[in-house]
């Protein structure tokens, strides 16, 4: 691989550290988990952290995020958290079954076992112990630690996080919203890792929050391997709401047998280098897939998507719409493929990208494609990096809507292009209101948050 | 209420008006009339305050008040109104939310509270019948893919929501067929008073056989070349321009 002094250095340091912690790491877990961790290590050992000489990493310089010391936590942090006041935190009145996790940890105080229909939400570690059959039907099949090094990584490290399951034929009763939250007094390094897993006609609507608790520097490598059986509609909305100094890798993976629904939103408001990875795989034909992302970034924020969506499978659709607002120093990138393979045949596969930048040093890459290798297949793609349109600018402030107003009026509609796509009502409200705040810049990471720190 | 000096306006350093003299009256309807890019909808937008038409030269009074030194936003809040000639499509923002939003500002500025919902949507309903615009269009985006003629109702309808002092509607008549146009043209009427004034810019006579002038400018490559009352128009409709041009 492409490997900078810097990468190998990485690289040594957290195979040291993996080799230090490793008796801890497997005692702490169940057997399936420790199950693919040599494989990951072959895998990590050979790609390391992705530099930008690696293309899907092209735009996001990572390494000087892995620069510096960060505490590991190898067991469940203690720290007592009341869920009903987190839960306040960001979405309140959302009628949901809530679940904690703190520095990647299912926390002891969540309400777990069984909920209605059989539906099961639980700790990762749990789950691989009490229901190995199912674990191990899905753990690590989706995620390809062959083709990132991050996603090697999270697989060396993994330790916990959520399992959900949704037995065949079962409409989950609310909305599962799942609270990451990182909290310690020193830097951190997170690894978390979800498994959902939606039987035949199931129907899931998952909420995931991510937030901070302190200003410390946070360093997270999420992974969630989503299965959606035969029927199945699933609903996967983010909003990512950190501290500036954090630092979250994030990745997906969708696997969709036939006539599933896959849709996705997530909303990048606050946080110092984002970067989502989504994979979708249509596995079986009549698929759609949805996959939706907004993110608003200022001052030296980094917001990176990266999206494949893998059409293996005929008569599918998908569409990807991505859109962000950049101001100050902000950066951003999006990467986006639709691969049809040979014989996935009347496909539908839109993408798009827009962006609107505030200032003259923001900057933003964009790079749809398509690879192709069907014949009777529609497909678009498209991307454009513009300012606030002048003429409606001018047109509302000629209404007497202050400049401030009309910008704020405009990059509202931009956003709501998205927002408006998210399916749990009650949490689209909320989103709506948070986004206004970020807008307008009244939203700071913490102050909407019960819990204050320091 | 109006008083146009001298006005001189270039474009990219590009002189389009030359020196305009212009007085207005409250209770008055003045018309200007001119061949295609002689310079009306430069004034207009100048007026309005668009940035990027420049004021070179000359002074403009709107109440007593120097025009030129306020924003966009604050001579629309002191009721002046453009009425455009191409109204621009946003979308994403909904007409009601945005007049709401230009309603709210223009009392904040005012020192008054924002505008109760119930009084708000009494207001719109109110101005929607009085122009004749559907509940199904005013839902929509602003202007988004709205025919010609419905654009131009809806700068009448955000006339009529703003009830402005001046109001300078700037080809308003053009796109409309008959019937939206006697619409528009009562909609002026009713608005009419004392103490407001209009200025409609239009190529054609026949908007003015409803909303009646008291005066007729021609503006010809930067200038008023001639004024005159409302008989102007019919011979301007009979004659064309090149009489004025040949005169010059
Ligand atoms: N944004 C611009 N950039 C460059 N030139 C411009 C711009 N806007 C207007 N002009 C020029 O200024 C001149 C006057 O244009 P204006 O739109 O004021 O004419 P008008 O009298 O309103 O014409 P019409 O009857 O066709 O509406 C024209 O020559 C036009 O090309
Ligand atoms: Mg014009």
């Amino acid at each position: 691989m492409d490997e900078s002094a810097l990468s190998l250095e990485l690289k040594r340091d957290l195979i040291s550290l993996f080799r230090q912690n490793t008796g801890a790491l497997e005692t702490n877990s169940g057997r399936i988990l420790n199950l693919y961790r040599e494989r990951a290590f072959h895998d990590f050992d050979k790609l390391g952290i992705p530099s930008t000489k690696n293309e899907a990493y092209r735009y996001t310089p990572l390494e000087k995020y892995f620069q510096g010391n960060y505490d590991v936590e190898l067991n469940a942090n203690p720290f007592k958290i009341d869920v009903g006041s987190v839960f306040k935190c960001d979405v309140p009145e959302l009628d949901t079954d809530v679940v904690l996790v703190l520095n990647g940890f299912f926390h002891s105080g969540n309400k777990t076992g069984q909920l209605s229909g059989g539906v099961i939400v639980c700790g990762l570690n749990e789950a691989s112990v009490r229901f190995p059959d199912i674990f191990h039907k899905h753990y690590s099949h989706y995620a390809d630690s062959e083709a990132d090094g991050l996603v090697a990584l999270n697989t060396l490290f993994a330790q916990d996080g959520v399992f959900v399951y949704i037995p065949p034929n079962t409409v989950m009763e609310k909305p599962l919203q799942i609270i990451n939250l990182s909290h310690s007094l020193k830097n951190l390094r997170i690894t978390r890792r979800n498994l959902i897993v939606a039987e035949e006609n199931a129907v899931a609507n998952i909420v995931v929050c991510d937030h901070t608790l302190c200003n410390q520097r946070y360093l997270a490598n999420s992974l969630t391997e989503i299965f959606a059986g035969e029927n199945a509609r699933i609903s996967f909305d983010r909003l990512q709401n950190e501290n500036n100094l954090s630092t979250q890798i994030n990745h997906v993976f969708i696997h969709q047998l036939q006539n599933s629904l896959f849709n996705g939103t997530s909303i990048s408001l606050h946080g110092g280098l984002i970067r989502n990875n989504f994979y979708a795989r249509q596995d079986g034909p009549n698929c759609e897939t949805n996959l939706n992302g907004l993110f608003l970034c200022d001052d030296k924020q980094h917001v990176a998507n990266y999206v494949l969506v893998d059409h293996a499978s005929p008569h599918g659709t998908s569409n990807q719409l991505f859109k962000g607002i950049l101001d100050n120093d902000a950066t951003g990138s999006f990467n986006g493929k639709i691969l049809v393979r040979k014989d996935a045949q009347k496909i539908q596969a839109y993408q798009k990208n827009n962006n609107l930048l505030l200032s003259s040093a923001a900057r933003m890459n964009t790079k749809p494609h398509l690879e192709i290798y069907a014949d009777d297949v529609k497909c678009s793609h498209g991307a454009t990096v513009g300012q606030l349109d002048n003429e409606a600018l001018f047109y509302l402030r000629s209404r007497g809507i202050g400049e401030k107003e009309a910008r704020f009026l405009l990059m509202y509609a931009f956003a709501n292009e998205i927002v408006s796509r998210i399916s749990v009502p009650i949490l689209k409200e909320r989103i709506i209101e948070l986004v206004d705040k970020r807008l307008r810049g009244e939203l700071s990471k913490c102050n909407n948050c019960d819990i204050r720190c320091g | 209420m109006l008083q146009i000096k001298d006005l001189h306006v270039s474009i990219d350093g590009k002189e389009i008006l030359k020196g305009i003299d212009l007085e207005v009256k409250a209770g008055e309807v003045h018309a200007i009339m001119g061949p295609n890019g002689s310079g009306k909808s430069t004034l207009a937008a100048a007026l309005a305050g668009r940035e990027m038409f420049a004021v070179t030269k000359g002074s403009v009074t709107y109440m007593n008040e120097n025009l030129l030194e306020l924003s966009p936003e604050d001579r629309a809040r002191k009721g002046l109104f453009l009425g455009f000639q191409y109204p621009v499509e946003i979308p994403g923002v909904s007409i009601v939310n945005f007049m709401k939003t230009a309603i709210n500002e223009h009392r904040k500025f005012k020192g008054l509270e924002p505008i109760s919902a119930s009084d708000f949507l009494k207001h719109m309903r109110e101005k929607k019948e009085l122009v004749g615009l559907t509940s199904s269009l005013t839902n929509r985006s602003v202007n988004e893919g709205f025919s010609g003629g419905e654009k131009k109702k809806n700068e009448i309808f955000q006339m009529a929501m703003l009830e402005p002092i001046l109001a300078i509607l700037d080809e308003t008549d053009s796109g409309l067929d008959i019937d939206a146009l006697k619409i528009v043209a009562q909609g002026v009427n009713q608005l009419r008073r004392k103490d407001n004034a209009t200025i409609v810019i239009t190529h054609y006579q026949r908007l003015l056989e409803y909303i009646v002038p008291d005066f007729v400018h021609v503006l010809y490559k930067g200038r008023i070349v001639k004024s005159s009352g409302k008989e102007l128009a019919l011979e301007l409709e009979e004659k064309g321009y090149d009489w004025i041009k040949t005169e010059e």
